[in-house]
Formats: structure tokens, C-alpha cells, sequence
């Protein structure tokens, strides 16, 4: 089924288990190193961070169940810091919805999907600082494909993928696109 | 979206998008951090010919939050006495670099030469002009609507099925006729209320009821009344003797307390201000917690940081590769 | 004097014939003309027309010669085809004295490109409170017939009275700007469904219709002439072909935009389409067009109103009111009338030329017939023609034409004024000096 699906000169480098296993993998780290599950908000960047941040959600509650999806589960929309919004037309403001308890002294979780230049986590930094002071905040991202412009790193990564700057990563998820899946295709520069 | 000069230029989906675009953007307003970067660099230009605190600073909040740069330019020159054209004015405007222009022109379609002529390449956006539109004021009249009526979750979601009465001087209200246009466009039933000798010649052609009888209005049911100012100098002879007194304009087709009450209960009553206590709003009415008066004018500044993000946060279309 | 012979051309849109032209009269028509010694002006099915007469003109001299001058409003009526224009009063002074008159006539006929016949105000400094001196501008050297507060309506009944009266003495008309001013204050355009959506305020058409009506009724009253200045309404046209029918003596004229141009101009603000009487709906301008071809409306008047560009490039509200013409008239009526069948070539000199003529008293020499005898005041104009106007290759000194970029038919290209060419080959000749 996947190949019907995958468009032409792209090969799927994560298939929907690789996926669910990493996410269940990096569960497992978030509660060991914040031993348990106080104090943690887990935010997904929109688009893809959300569902990926809600699955998340589902496995910390199945684990620890002191965790609450109700409280500490939300998202955090980042376009308004980006710092490239005039190279594109204008982008829609996607929903930030922090839970009601808010983040002060607490520690953040953000989830996305690629981390690339760590521009898109240096704007949820900024975004962040507007809604109030965590005690830690904490970067879990499915795929680290490098070539970092900032000094940024993830703490929890589902798949480290080194890439050339002219391929294209692609991230699929049931949610948003039909199915689970990471692809890369190559193109010549 | 290169200019927002009239309600009449915006399709349902530009005017969800800005809704929704406001109604992110008044989350933010909640927080104790309320400024955004977003606008950094970008100069916004308050051009107004006519007095208007209100909105100018409404605009002037909206685009500080967004932390762009605002600059007041007090024009002179009214109907009376010329001062320097409007042309040397934009072209003045154009050379100190504004991304961005607020008019606010005692004469229609002073907005739409700025935006045609090519005197500068800034976006306009329209904070009223003359008798014809004020754009920002019907979105945000439609933003607090939706919030009310709507449900919850808003997002995405019209004014369709709504019944909102428009009451007062249509014939010289360019509130009156962006919201025609954009109550409309988002699917609420209009109906205009006024004496006939307010509303204009050719009302029968814009897509909404007219009637001269408040009371029958009210008895049908509404969702929200909008009481439009209505001035007292119309009445005598020399402001053209539009009715003849205000006492009998209050009779006729003022919101005293008793229209108040045959509202049903979720109906909220709006105004663009400022308001005229006792003639076209009663004092109950206006300070009743059906009012959202004091919250139009909150939302007014989310609404107008809604519509500077959307002109001038994107690349301009010839920038952008 | 040069002769001249126009070879192959159309009187009046008939058969093709040879003119020859000699001492400012027609000397001789016919097949096949020799040329001896004359300029041949060879044109084959170009048509011939009694030189044009304007019985409406703003050439803004004395006053506002940054608009226009004499001189260069009368070059721009020569390359339009016209031999005479009216001049109307409305200058800076008013020309409401024998002495301004005179001065305005004797600047025409220094230029040499038209014959000018300067307008009388009716009222002293166009105020509308009391007669101006309409005796002695009719007994000066600029022979005065026609008076008009045109800028203004005379809407005093009273005053309008005495005037249509007291014009009788020497065969002069009254010719009325109808727009009763109380209705119309800070009026901007035609008041309708597109005023009511763009926020203008609204010029209604019963403030045309009824000043109309009134004075049609006052003339017959006291047995007097009276003209209508730029008639712009279906309303209009119904009340003046009702006075014709009980015999009123009133004439009637239309503007060449009022044929051609509607309200809808008013949506983009442009304020070159601001003018007044503003322009109306397209049933008005169908049937001011009916009008025009049913006689109802005598004649096409240019109302030339030149403006500088400061004055229209501005918001609406600030701009001036008013239209040049004289240069696309023609051009405008053979869109708007011929080439849609409503009138013939001979209509068209009827309404451009002889009827005009006749109401300014001038028919002794100007919309003459084109007959050997006949003074030669003529121009020669090619129907197949077409042309993009240019605001800024006019003659005139003001671009304000709602015409701009638009492609018009037919071209002026020649112009005789008793004999004398004023425009050869569709350019302007130079006139030294004065002409007797």
C-alpha cells in the first residue's frame, strides 16, 4: 500500500511501526528524565507537531498515570515570531491553546517533526517567553535531518537522518496526510 | 490581500480568515505579554483628516502590539480649508518609507486613489472614508457577533442564519454600509431600520430588508441590534432638516427600555460609538448586559492587528521569489 | 488667397463631388473639377460638413488662462471642425458688461482659428439677484444673442421671467443651466444605485427636470425663446418634447459625453468623469440618444470645460466639475449616433452646425448649405479613421478628456473658416495676425 502512495523518486526511510516505536521510545525518556510525570506540559508545534505531540500524550498516560492529557497536553503556534515571514506570502495563525494551569515554573516539552535549521524552535522560544517562564523546556522531534543555522539541539529524536541540503524530507502522519510515514527524495541541485 | 478598502472586496473566506486570524490574535491580548514581534521594522502611518481618537488609537495599539513602528501624521485640511493635496501628502508618505497607510478622509474614495494612483506603494487600509466604507469597523462588529452567537468554537465559521436590524441614519453611515455588505457576505439576514428620509435612493437594490417601523422589527425577532449615531445638527434646517426633532427621533426609533426588553434574551446590542445617551441609545440600554459596546472596542484592536498581520506580514508579491 | 480643391469628397455624407473654394466662398461643385492652380486636397469618401458650431465653450479667458486661453481653446475647436464657438460667461471678470464681451471677441478674432461669439451673463457677476446689462452687450461690437449664468442656475422664478422677457428686444435666448440649487447642495454625482453603494452625494434628476419644467411654462407665458443647456435626463427630453408639442418655443442641447458615458464611470473615483450635470444611467443616455435623433434635442453643445490637472487629480470631492470636448465631439457623435444608425451625416450637420447656427443668431454665415455661393466655412472629415486619445497630444492646454485611452472613429482633416484652411492634413495652420 505504502507504494502507491509514495510519490515518484521518493523512498520511505521510516515506515507507520519505526514510527510508533520511536514515539513510544521517546515516551519513555521523557519520564526518566523528568522521573515521572509532574510538572510537564507537552506543547505541539502546528502542523505535524500536534498529532505527534497528542500520540505522545496517549503513550505518557499509558505509561504513568499521573499524567493528564486534559492538563498538561496543548499546542503552541509559532508564526508569529518567525523570522522569514516576508519570504513567503502571508501564512495563516495557526491555535495555540496553553493549558489552563499555564507553564510557570514547569517543564515544556515541544514537539515537532523535522528539526532542520532550528529556526522554527528558536521562534517557539520566543513564543514561549510570551506565555510565561518554565522552569526547563524540553525538544522532542521525530526527525533531526542537521544542518543547524542555530545552536539549538533536541533532547528526545525519533530518527537522526543525515541529508544533503537539496533533498527533501517529508513527513507523513495518519492525522494530516492518510498515513504514517517519513520519506526523502533526492533532488539534483 | 494588498489593500482593505471596502467591506464589498472581501469574499466569505477573507473575511473568516481575518476573523479567525483575530480571534488567534486576541488570545494574546489576554496574556500579560501582549506585544508580538511580528511587525518588527515595518512603519505604520495614522493618516487622519478627520478627528478620531477612537480609532486612531485603536489602530496606533494594534500596530505597536504587532511592534511596528507608528508614526501620527495629523493632516490638515477638511472640506473647508484645503491645505497640502493629498497627493503631495502620499507622495511625503512614500518617501519617509510607510509599509503601511490608516486613512481616515472626509471624502469617499480618497482611500481607493491613494491605493490606484501610484503616489506610494504602501498598503491602505481604509479607517473611513466619507459617507461610503469603514471596513475594520464591520469586522470587528462581526467578530464580536460571532463570539456571541456562534458557539465556542468559532473557528471557521460564518454568521449564517443571524438576524441583525441596523437602526438610524443609513443615508450618511458608512458603518451602515459595510455591514450591509459584510453581514452579507457572511450569511446574516440584515435589516435596515431608519425614517425614509435616511436612507438613500436605490437602498431597495443592496441585499438586505428595509423598514421604516422599529417596533415590527423587534417583534420579528432579532439576534442583534446595531443603533447607528444620529446626529443632532441633521435635524435643523441647515444640516438639512432630516427629521424634525430629536425628541420624536427617540420616539420612533430610539432603543429606550422598553425595546430593550422585547429583545430575546441572547440578543446583543452593538454601536460603532460615539453614542448619543437618550436620543439613539437609552442609558439602560447602553450600560444593559446586552451590551458589548465597551467589548467592540476591545475587539477592534485585535480585529485591526489582524488585518495589518495579514497586509504586511507576507512578502509583497513582487518581493517574494 | 489660395484656392483650394477638395476632390472626391461627401457633402453631407452623399455622392462623391469636387469643391473648389476661392475669395472665402464656394465657387464651383461638380465632377471632375480642374485643379488650376489650386492646393488639391485629395480625400475620397471623406465627408464634408458645414464647419461646426459650438453654441456652448468654456475658454476661460479672461481669468483662469492656466486652464485655457482663447488661443488655444478656438485651436482646439478648429482641429474639432469647428468655424464658431460660443464663449461662455463664466470668466474672471464675469462677462456681464459690453466691455468684457468685446474684449473676449476681439481675442477670437486675433487668434484667427474660429469665429467667437462671446455669451452674456443674464445675471450681474452670474449672482442671479439682478439683470446684467443685456442691452448693451447685445448692441456691442460682439453682437451678443445668447445669455446664460451657465456654472450657475438663474432659479429665481422672478428673475428668470424678466429675463426671458426683456431678451425679446433684440431676438435674444435665454439658454438655462437647469439645477435647482437647494437640491443639489454639495451635490457630486448622479443620484441613484451607484452613488447610494460609493457614498457621493447625489445630483437627483428632478433638479434638472424641474427647473426645466418651469422655464418651459414661463417662456410660453410671456411668448419668449428659451434654451436648454446640456440636457441630461430621459425626465428632460419627455418635458421639452411635451413643451414642442404645445408649441413652446424652446431648444434644446446634449453634451457629446451624455451620449456616450454613464454613472458607472463614478465607481473608481476617477474624478475625470466628474462633470455637471453629472453623467446619468444608461436609460438616460438611450434616451437623450432617441432625443437627439428624433429632433426633440437640437443640437450637440461641447460644454468645454477645461480644468488643470491639480484640479482632477484628487479625491473626488475636491476635484472640479467638467469635461473638455471640443476636440472629440465629432468624433463622439459618429460613435454614439452614426455608427449605431440614429443619425445620418446630414443629421450630424444639422445638430453640429445649422441648427446651432440658428439659435445664436449667426446663420448668415456659419451652417450655411454647401452650395457654390456659400461661404466656405467647412470641414472635411474621415470616417474611417480611428484614433486612441491621448489627454496629452491635445490642443487644448487641459487634459481633463474622460475619453483617455479609449479608441474613438473618424478624424478631422481639414477645417476652412471663409476660405482659409485653420487645419490641413488633421494639423493645425498657423494664423498670423488678424483676419477681417
Amino acid at each position: 500500500m505504502s507504494d502507491r502512495h509514495t510519490p515518484a523518486g521518493a523512498r520511505e526511510v521510516l515506515g507507520a511501526d519505526d514510527i510508533s516505536r520511536a514515539l513510544t521510545r521517546i515516551a519513555h525518556e521523557i519520564l526518566e528524565h523528568n522521573k515521572g510525570a509532574d510538572g510537564l506540559v507537552v506543547l505541539g508545534i502546528p502542523t505535524r507537531g500536534l498529532p505527534l505531540a497528542q500520540r505522545l500524550a496517549q503513550r505518557l498516560a499509558a505509561v504513568e498515570p499521573g499524567f493528564d492529557p486534559g492538563t498538561q497536553l496543548g499546542t503552541l503556534d509559532i508564526t508569529m515570531h518567525r523570522d522569514d515571514l516576508h519570504r513567503a506570502p502571508v501564512r495563516p495563525i495557526g491555535a495555540t491553546h496553553v493549558p489552563d494551569d499555564g507553564i510557570d515554573d514547569r517543564t515544556v516539552v515541544l514537539v515537532d517533526d523535522v528539526l532542520y535549521s532550528g529556526r522554527t524552535i528558536r521562534a517557539a522560544l520566543d513564543a514561549l517567553s510570551d506565555v510565561g517562564r518554565p522552569r526547563a523546556v524540553r525538544l522532542a522531534v521525530l526527525v533531526d535531518r542537521g544542518h543547524r543555522e542555530l545552536p539549538i539541539r533536541a533532547d528526545h529524536v525519533g530518527k537522526n537522518l543525515p541529508t544533503a541540503s537539496s533533498e527533501r524530507v517529508q513527513v507523513m502522519l495518519t492525522e494530516t496526510d492518510g498515513r504514517d510515514a517519513v520519506l526523502i527524495s533526492g533532488e539534483e541541485a | 490581500m494588498d489593500h482593505l478598502l471596502s467591506a464589498a472586496d472581501l469574499s466569505r473566506a477573507d473575511a473568516v480568515r481575518i476573523l479567525d486570524t483575530a480571534a488567534e490574535l486576541a488570545a494574546t491580548q489576554g496574556r500579560e505579554i501582549k506585544k508580538l514581534p511580528t511587525l518588527r521594522g515595518r512603519t505604520v502611518v495614522n493618516l487622519f483628516f478627520e478627528d478620531s481618537t477612537r480609532t486612531r488609537i485603536s489602530f496606533e495599539t494594534a500596530a505597536k502590539r504587532l511592534s511596528a513602528d507608528v508614526i501620527n501624521f495629523a493632516a490638515k485640511g477638511s472640506s473647508v480649508s484645503k491645505g497640502e493635496s493629498l497627493k503631495d501628502t502620499a507622495l511625503t508618505l512614500q518617501a519617509m518609507g510607510a509599509d503601511a497607510v490608516v486613512i481616515r478622509h472626509h471624502a469617499s474614495g480618497a482611500p481607493h486613489l491613494l491605493a490606484s494612483s501610484g503616489w506610494l506603494r504602501a498598503a491602505v487600509v481604509n479607517a473611513g472614508d466619507g459617507t461610503h466604507q469603514h471596513p475594520t469597523q464591520a469586522l470587528l462588529d462581526a467578530f464580536t457577533l460571532r463570539r456571541h452567537l456562534v458557539g465556542p468554537q468559532p473557528l471557521g465559521q460564518d454568521l449564517a442564519g443571524l438576524r441583525v436590524a441596523i437602526v438610524g441614519d443609513v443615508l450618511h453611515s458608512r458603518v451602515a454600509r459595510s455591514n450591509v455588505d459584510l453581514l452579507h457576505t457572511l450569511g446574516a439576514r440584515v435589516t435596515l431600520v431608519s425614517p425614509p428620509t435616511l436612507l438613500p435612493v436605490g437602498v431597495e437594490t443592496w441585499p438586505c430588508e428595509v423598514s421604516y417601523h422599529l417596533d415590527e422589527v423587534l417583534a420579528q425577532g432579532l439576534d442583534a441590534v446595531m443603533m447607528l449615531r444620529v446626529q443632532r445638527e441633521r435635524m435643523s434646517s441647515a444640516g438639512g432638516g432630516f427629521f424634525p426633532s430629536p425628541l420624536e427621533y427617540s420616539r420612533r426609533y430610539g432603543l429606550d427600555a422598553r425595546r430593550l426588553a422585547a429583545l430575546p434574551s441572547h440578543a446583543v446590542v452593538l454601536h460603532p460609538g460615539p453614542m448619543n445617551r437618550g436620543l439613539e441609545i437609552s442609558a439602560t440600554a447602553a450600560d444593559s448586559p446586552r451590551s458589548v459596546i465597551v467589548e467592540q472596542v476591545a475587539n477592534g484592536v485585535a480585529v485591526r492587528m489582524a488585518v495589518l498581520y495579514l497586509l504586511l506580514a507576507g512578502g509583497r508579491r513582487e518581493d517574494v521569489s | 488667397m489660395t484656392e483650394y480643391l477638395l476632390r472626391g469628397v461627401r457633402p453631407l455624407g452623399g455622392d462623391p463631388v469636387d469643391v473648389r473654394i476661392a475669395d472665402g466662398v464656394i465657387v464651383a461643385m461638380g465632377p471632375g473639377l480642374s485643379d488650376d492652380g489650386a492646393h488639391v486636397v485629395d480625400a475620397p469618401d471623406h465627408v464634408l460638413l458645414p464647419g461646426l458650431v459650438d453654441l456652448h465653450t468654456h475658454l476661460r479667458e479672461p481669468g483662469r488662462e492656466d486652464a485655457e486661453t482663447v488661443a488655444s481653446g478656438t485651436r482646439a475647436a478648429a482641429l474639432g471642425g469647428f468655424t464658431a464657438v460660443h464663449a461662455m460667461a463664466n470668466t474672471n471678470p464675469v462677462a456681464d458688461t459690453a466691455g468684457v464681451v468685446e474684449q473676449v471677441f476681439h481675442l477670437g478674432r486675433r487668434a484667427g482659428w474660429v469665429d467667437v461669439f462671446p455669451v452674456g451673463a443674464v445675471s450681474v457677476g452670474l449672482e442671479g439677484e439682478r439683470l446684467a446689462e443685456l442691452g448693451a452687450m447685445a448692441d456691442s461690437e460682439a453682437r451678443v444673442r445668447v445669455f446664460s449664468d451657465d456654472g450657475r442656475c438663474v432659479a429665481d422664478p422672478v428673475l428668470m421671467r424678466r429675463a426671458l422677457e426683456y431678451v425679446k428686444a433684440f431676438d435674444g435666448v435665454i439658454a438655462q443651466h437647469a439645477q435647482e440649487p437647494r437640491l443639489t447642495e454639495h451635490a457630486q454625482m448622479h443620484e441613484g444605485v451607484v452613488s447610494a453603494q460609493i457614498g457621493l452625494a447625489g445630483w437627483p434628476a428632478v433638479a434638472e427636470e424641474a427647473i426645466i419644467a418651469r422655464d418651459v411654462l414661463l417662456a410660453e407665458h410671456v411668448g419668449s425663446r428659451l434654451h436648454v443647456c446640456h440636457l441630461s435626463t430621459a425626465g428632460s427630453v419627455e418635458i421639452v418634447r411635451w413643451a414642442k408639442g404645445r408649441g413652446i418655443d424652446v431648444t434644446a442641447e446634449v453634451t457629446p459625453h451624455h451620449l456616450l458615458l454613464t454613472d458607472e464611470l463614478a465607481r473608481g473615483y476617477d474624478a475625470r468623469f466628474k462633470v455637471n450635470p453629472p453623467l446619468r444611467t444608461a436609460a438616460d443616455v438611450e434616451a437623450v440618444r432617441a432625443g437627439l435623433a428624433d429632433g426633440t434635442i437640437d443640437i450637440v453643445a461641447t460644454d468645454h470645460a477645461p480644468h488643470p490637472v491639480e484640479d482632477k487629480d484628487c479625491e473626488w470631492a475636491a476635484a472640479a466639475f467638467g469635461m473638455t470636448g471640443l476636440e472629440t465631439a465629432l468624433s463622439v457623435v459618429q460613435h454614439a449616433m452614426v455608427d449605431t444608425g440614429l443619425l445620418d451625416w446630414a443629421g450630424v450637420a444639422r445638430v453640429l452646425s445649422t441648427a446651432p447656427a440658428r439659435i445664436g443668431r449667426v446663420a448668415e454665415r456659419h451652417g450655411r448649405p454647401i452650395a457654390v455661393g456659400e461661404p466656405a466655412n467647412l470641414v472635411l472629415v474621415d470616417p474611417a479613421a480611428r484614433r486612441t486619445v491621448d489627454p496629452h497630444a491635445q490642443a487644448t492646454a487641459s487634459p481633463n478628456t474622460p475619453y483617455f485611452d479609449r479608441e474613438l472613429p473618424g478624424r478631422v482633416v481639414a477645417t476652412f473658416l471663409r476660405g482659409r484652411p485653420t487645419v490641413l492634413d488633421g494639423a493645425p495652420v498657423d494664423q498670423e495676425g488678424a483676419r477681417a
